[in-house]
């Protein structure tokens, strides 16, 4: 069984990676009814003996003592951070897994990625080591970042080209957020051009996320929910939304109910690493069969379904309907609609009580209406996991490397222009050591080639 | 003579351990509907080709067990060892952390090498408690990383270091409509690697037994676990002991041997298609009957007609008149060689010369060799009457080509080769793998 590592960086990083560690917790605490320390529960978590203190050692095996999760939280303002560690999770973080500073970086790349990348490449560096010497294989670093703001777009992006220079044979997922166009950061659009330039060279696979979608699922949930059809209610914790049965019983704020849907992505892309099924789906798999060539890995997710209905009885059109939505525009995690765009390459990542003969017929009815590229006809990866996510009998994680992305990128682009055009702000970043304006022309080529 | 089976990634190990319990759950039945003489010594044939008798109180598996993840071989090992009636040794399997991502390069280049001598000696020790060694049985499939790459590498070390030993491959090919999108291009390294090292491929193809499992079956939600049961219950009716020719009175010793000798004529021609009737769900097998003249009929009208199952079979193709003219019906599907199996009531009276004829084969081979039947009075798996058919033919023709153009088709676009690449398989490596390919496919259309 191999492990993960998850790397956390700034505001939103470290929000989300929240949400990710508390529904993980409840996920495995829904599966793991024995107490006893598992290979899956290893692949995220340390059991550490914690009698003697923090500093105690690794069990392995056994009933589980302490988890602490495989992380590190990076944020060059404390308030997040600090929030998280008074919080009910204090005890699934080590301490020696926080890097914090006080003062931000001010919405400015150059600042997180120049200045503080040089300041706490030691720090950083030595920490991942650290993490890694616990893991028996490890097999993947997740990192979760905002690409609008200073620190998890510029230091987040550091940290991606530190993870390559010193572990190079670990794969690098990293989940993004790209700001939506009424941002409220004016320099969104460079610092997150900037971060492109690295996420495209660095990056294994890159699952980009729009505020503007997660916010409509969250919508169309509580119209779900608020409409209140007779005699169907919703069950509260299969919504993809939902903290319910988890740790945080504190108020849920705004962005609790977006992060929860990325976590569950998280959750869904690693379920089949982690848990025994008919077809596993490993992360190496995704990489191997959804990047067709180096630079193309940008992944468009979708999540089914978004609820369950308390009523128990599933028949089949349900089951259908479920691989219907996931090709919808309604479930993609950005903004994007990859029906009228072709396909390089797709996957299927079933969890729960879902057999080989489901997924075929699915395929089949869904074929004609997507269009593919030419040499890659039949390009479907499909994985079935046994056990489906809390609260669901069944659940689908669909992965499209599908050019739809292209739009998305040419928007960012055009902000980036306006901006560029007129020089604003660019002082900000030209003061800062090492930047200069070419670096901002270099960055503007790659995204421009997709 | 004992049979050695190597199981290789997840898909080798679920059908192993389905097949081993096929075989199990058949000598353990009474239904053997022949006299207990011959009852018992077929039990003893199967055990001490398929099981070892070592001190514990159930048979041992003689198989070796090979994954890159653990999952899967752990599963395994816990399903056999819960049935209670058979189990795998604690000692024969080899599993790593982190998998082969359904990368062939991984497998072959990568995790073969580092792990050959941990594999090897696993394989080593099974040899050696076999009384006789009768060969290597691999399972595996040629879609994913492990069982395709780290196979072919395996398969490739068996040949060098048991020179003289007979090598079966049971290459279980994917579904069309995807599994794993670059399956095409580790097939074509697979198949074109296993050519040269192994004896002969027998082949499944998940589409077939999938229609086999819809339509013949009946089972409505079909899962991973009804086609490996399937696939076992096809291999257990070629495998399990029988009366061949050469075998005297006894029970044929010399399972593998006699395979490859009655299929294998030309090292050319190495694909066996494998096909068995009847296939129907256990609650009807006691409402229904059956004849051998029928069954030989259907049989020998799927082999003509290139049918998959006893359904749908097209019964206007012929073979070609005996006035020799140089256009064979395009749907007709020659044979180098046959070998039919049939378990049973009243078998040994039963009138094979339909399958001699010399129309159904190819020109260079006397008809007389080509042919050839293994038969026991003892029935198989609750089935009264059951014929199996091994078949050196055109079979798998089809399929094959489709699976060489949908490669070349990505091929030429360069898409993935850079994953290859990483782990030391160029562009003239794929490019020496189509051409041993097309060699084949050209032979095969040519007969």
């Amino acid at each position: 069984m191999t492990q993960s590592v998850v790397v956390q960086v700034g505001q939103c990083g470290n929000q989300v990676g929240c949400r990710f560690w508390d529904l993980a917790l409840r996920e495995h605490a829904a599966v793991n009814k024995k107490g006893i320390y598992d290979e899956a529960l290893s692949s995220f978590f340390r059991n550490v003996d914690t009698r003697s203190g923090n500093n105690g050692p690794d069990i392995y095996k056994g009933k589980i003592c302490s988890l602490k999760a495989r992380a590190l939280l990076i944020d060059m303002e404390e308030g997040v951070v600090n929030e998280i560690l008074q919080g009910p999770l204090k005890d699934v973080f080590d301490s020696k897994q926080l890097i914090t500073d006080v003062s931000g970086s001010g919405n400015n790349w150059a600042v997180g990625h120049k200045i503080y990348g040089c300041q706490y490449r030691e720090n950083i560096v030595e920490k991942l080591r650290k993490t890694a010497e616990h893991c028996d294989c490890l097999q993947c670093f997740f990192i979760i970042h905002s690409m609008g703001g200073g620190t998890g777009s510029g230091l987040g992006t550091f940290v991606l080209n530190l993870l390559e220079e010193e572990f190079p044979e670990v794969y690098r997922f990293v989940t993004s957020v790209y700001p939506s166009g009424e941002d409220d950061v004016i320099t969104s659009p460079y610092n997150s051009v900037l971060a492109m330039k690295e996420l495209n060279e660095h990056a294994d696979c890159v699952l980009p996320i729009e505020n503007e979608s997660l916010l409509e699922i969250v919508n169309k949930i509580h119209q779900m929910i608020n409409s209140g059809k007779l005699g169907s209610t919703v069950k509260q914790n299969s919504l993809v939304t939902s903290s319910a049965g988890s740790a945080k019983t504190l108020q849920e704020k705004p962005f609790d109910a977006m992060n929860n849907i990325v976590a569950n992505l998280l959750l869904n892309l690693t379920s089949s690493a982690r848990f025994e099924g008919s077809l596993n789906m490993d992360l190496n798999e995704i990489s191997m069969n959804l990047v067709p060539f180096p630079r193309l890995h940008y992944l468009v997710s979708s999540l089914t379904p978004l609820y369950t209905l308390a009523d128990v009885n599933v028949p089949s059109r349900r089951l259908d309907q479920m691989f219907s939505d996931a090709f919808s525009r309604d479930h993609q995690l950005i903004q994007a609609d990859p029906k009228h765009s072709l396909y390089l390459a797709c996957a299927l990542l079933v969890r729960g009580n879902v057999q080989v003969s489901d997924l075929r017929r699915n395929i089949e009815r869904l074929k004609p209406s997507l269009h593919f590229v030419s040499w890659n006809q039949e390009g479907w990866k499909t994985g079935l996991c046994s056990v489906p996510p809390v609260g669901h009998s069944h659940s689908l994680l669909a992965l499209a490397n599908n050019t739809c992305v292209k739009p998305t990128f040419i928007e960012l682009k055009d902000r980036f222009m306006k901006l560029y055009k007129k020089k604003a702000h660019l002082h900000h970043y030209l003061q800062i050591d090492g930047m200069e304006q070419s670096c901002f022309s270099e960055a503007l080529f790659p995204v421009v080639c997709q | 003579m004992s049979i050695v089976t190597v199981q290789l990634g997840q898909c080798g190990n679920q059908i192993g351990q389905e097949v081993f319990s096929a075989l199990c759950s058949d000598i353990r039945g009474t239904h053997g509907l022949c006299s207990k003489k011959e009852n018992g010594s077929y039990q003893d044939s199967c055990k001490e080709r398929f099981f070892c008798e070592e001190e514990s109180a159930v048979p041992v598996a003689r198989a070796v067990l090979v994954d890159m993840e653990p999952k899967v071989i752990s599963q395994t090992l816990s399903m056999a060892a819960r049935s209670g009636h058979w189990k795998y040794s604690s000692h024969s399997h080899f599993c790593q952390k982190q998998g082969s991502g359904n990368n062939w390069a991984n497998g072959y280049s990568v995790h073969g090498p580092r792990h050959k001598e941990a594999i090897m000696n696993l394989v080593q020790k099974e040899a050696e408690k076999c009384d006789r060694l009768g060969g290597f049985f691999t399972i595996m499939s040629m879609a994913g990383g492990t069982g395709s790459g780290l196979g072919a590498f395996v398969t490739q070390c068996l040949r060098d270091a048991f020179p003289t030993s007979f090598i079966l491959n049971h290459v279980v090919w994917p579904y069309g409509t995807g599994e794993v999108i670059v399956q095409n291009y580790n097939s074509v390294l697979t198949l074109s690697h296993l050519y040269h090292s192994s004896d002969a491929l027998l082949v499944h193809e998940n589409d077939v037994i999938h229609k086999i499992c819809a339509q013949l079956m009946n089972i409505k939600q079909i899962s991973f676990r009804d086609v490996n049961q399937v696939i076992a219950h096809q291999l257990g009716s070629v495998f399990q002991p029988t009366h061949t020719a050469g075998g005297g009175s006894g029970y044929s010793r010399n399972p593998l041997g006699e395979l490859m000798e009655s299929l294998v004529p030309h090292p050319e021609f190495r694909m066996l298609g494998l096909r068995n009737i009847p296939q129907m769900p256990e609650s009807s097998l006691p409402y229904s009957t059956f004849s051998w003249p029928g069954l030989i009929k259907h049989l020998r009208q799927m082999l003509i007609a290139n049918a998959q199952m006893e359904e749908g079979i097209d019964w206007q193709v012929r073979p070609p008149s005996s006035i020799p003219s140089t256009n064979k019906p395009l749907h007709f599907n020659t044979s180098i060689a046959n070998l039919v199996i049939l378990r049973g009531k009243d078998v040994h009276g039963v009138d094979l010369g339909s399958f001699q004829d010399p129309s159904l084969y190819t020109s260079w081979l006397n008809p007389q060799d080509a042919f050839n039947a293994w038969k026991t009075p003892r029935a198989f798996n609750k089935y009264e009457k059951s014929a199996a058919l091994v078949s050196n033919s055109q079979f798998l023709l089809k399929p094959l080509d489709s699976i060489v153009g949908k490669a070349w088709n990505m091929f030429a676009s360069k898409a993935y080769l850079h994953q290859y690449a990483k782990f030391g398989i160029q562009e003239e490596d794929f490019l020496d793998c189509f051409t041993t390919l097309e060699q084949v496919i050209s032979s095969y259309t040519n007969l």
